[in-house]
């Protein structure tokens, strides 16, 4: 679990976070949504670490990030596994390799060992011939699954993935969003998805956190997205004529 | 203002290359392909510039000395000296600013630009340590680079004043050994050495550092090479006036 309380962060005088308060749960898909420029990507990079809130503390299972020792840090970024946006696989490694490298990084595994856990985890995200390819060989789909399994090769305890889904079809999106959520299920792990799809949000979304303009403005699960009335949200989630349909006829069959 | 920050955060680049430092085993290969990407890969376009910016020492100092008076053995002697002394460590130096300079400063700008960097830090490598140190292990076999470069440089002079009819082959190497100051080699070696670490670390600085996207990366590339040619002269200028006056 994931606990934030009032992270404040600038930039340049500029307050992109202006004191934002959460939970991430365990063992549930929990999603930041909200606007471009909204201070969701500085939110995410906050939880990694790798921008360092001015306000506020981030506990990891209860433990103040801040009061950590550098061991300590480094421990837990090896308990850390994120999916970025672009995937941001090392171009001059194979598949394989990228997967291993966090084995090889910190791991004492032997290499069969290693072998074996890269196999299982490839295996895992269904890509099972893509050992020797480098990743400008590969689809921008497959790169996704790459990135997810080289995100769970250490067995991590939180998952972060900053947009999963995007330059990708919807079928393959569905297919990366049901992916991650089977993950969560199966290691009982904390996932936090920074995303503005919105079929992410309907599909697994268990938490969500809607931040507007730094702040957080609405939190719930996607069962209860269909029924606020927060105006900022329904703006937001509700903008295409599609998911208006989807809402009314989902709050008609609830009254039905 | 804007330089004075910028070699504030050089210098604790530099601190954070040589703390933190990654597994042995990965370091190793990191340093094998950086060898094989910034010296082997170099080798071409080095020895062809030597051999021939050697011959045309030799040429033009041939061609200057019209007085019958001038003994025909000091074209070796410029030759030796220009080349041992400016040609190769310097000359040299700024042509990889160019060639290794905007190959380091673009390979980690994109880096950076993918968010691989943020993908090491993530796990918890340091990613300074990572992507710099092999780098300056790398390059500190440059001086063997700067030795052929001596070498081609001579030879290609050798050749050219031989074959051009401006000295005999006697001559030439009367002037390679004459008035031979071992010390120069030194200095001039010295010089090598510390270039190499400014052109492992200042490009890597541009590349580490930039923020945008793939345009930047380009900027980048061409203010690292400017600022690694400015770095370099400086240094040879202090270096020369330390060493050899």
């Amino acid at each position: 679990m994931i606990e934030v309380k009032n992270i404040k962060k600038s930039f340049d005088g500029v307050e992109i976070l202006k004191g934002i308060s959460t939970t991430f749960e365990k063992g549930k898909t929990n999603l930041i949504i909200g606007q471009s420029g909204s201070g969701k990507t500085v939110f995410l990079k906050s939880l990694l670490g790798l921008f360092t809130p001015e306000e506020g503390t981030i506990l990891f299972d209860g433990k103040d990030y801040k009061t950590f020792s550098d061991e300590q840090r480094r421990q837990l970024r090896t308990e850390i596994g994120m999916v970025f946006q672009g995937s941001a696989l090392f171009d001059s490694m194979t598949v394989e390799e990228n997967v291993m490298f966090p084995l090889r990084m910190f791991s004492k595994q032997s290499k069969s060992e290693m072998q074996d856990r890269v196999d299982f985890v490839l295996k895992r995200v269904k890509l099972v011939d893509a050992h020797h390819k480098f990743p400008a060989e590969t689809s921008g789909g497959m790169q996704k699954r790459v990135a997810i399994a080289r995100a769970i090769v250490m067995n991590p305890k939180y998952l972060f993935c900053d947009e999963p889904n995007s330059g990708l079809d919807p079928k393959t999106a569905i297919v990366i969003d049901n992916l991650i959520q089977e993950i969560t299920d199966e290691y009982n792990i904390t996932t936090v998805i920074n995303t503005h799809d919105m079929n992410s949000v309907m599909e697994i979304g268990e938490k969500i956190v809607f931040l507007k303009n730094g702040v957080k403005a609405w939190e719930g699960t996607n069962k209860q997205i269909f029924k606020t009335d927060n105006k900022s949200v329904t703006d937001f989630v509700y903008s295409s004529d599609l998911f208006k349909k989807v809402r009314e006829v989902y709050l008609k069959e609830l009254e039905d | 203002m804007i330089y004075l920050e910028n070699i504030g955060r050089y210098f604790l680049m530099l601190q954070s290359v040589f703390s933190k430092m990654t597994k042995w085993s990965m370091l190793r290969k990191l340093i094998f392909k950086d060898i094989d990407d910034l010296i082997i890969g170099s080798m071409g376009i080095v020895c062809f510039i030597s051999f021939f910016v050697g011959g045309v020492v030799s040429i033009q100092t041939a061609l200057n000395m019209n007085n019958p008076l001038i003994p025909k053995y000091l074209v070796g002697f410029a030759t030796r000296q220009s080349v041992i002394l400016e040609f190769a460590p310097t000359f040299i130096s700024i042509i990889m600013a160019g060639k290794v300079g905007s190959f380091i400063t673009s390979s980690i700008g994109t880096m950076r630009v993918t968010e691989q960097i943020d993908a090491l830090e993530v796990m918890g490598v340091n990613s300074l340590n990572y992507l710099v140190f092999p780098k300056i292990i790398a390059l500190s076999l440059y001086p063997f680079v700067i030795t052929i470069a001596m070498f081609l440089g001579i030879f290609g002079g050798w050749l050219a004043s031989i074959y051009g009819g401006f000295s005999t082959s006697a001559d030439f190497i009367q002037g390679l050994q004459i008035e031979f100051i071992p010390f120069h080699v030194t200095y001039a070696f010295i010089k090598t050495f510390v270039f190499a670490f400014v052109l492992a670390t200042i490009p890597s600085f541009y590349g580490y550092y930039m923020k945008g996207g793939a345009l930047e990366v380009g900027k980048a590339s061409t203010t690292s090479f400017v600022w690694t040619s400015v770095v370099i002269i400086l240094i040879n200028y202090l270096i020369t006036q330390l060493l050899l006056t």
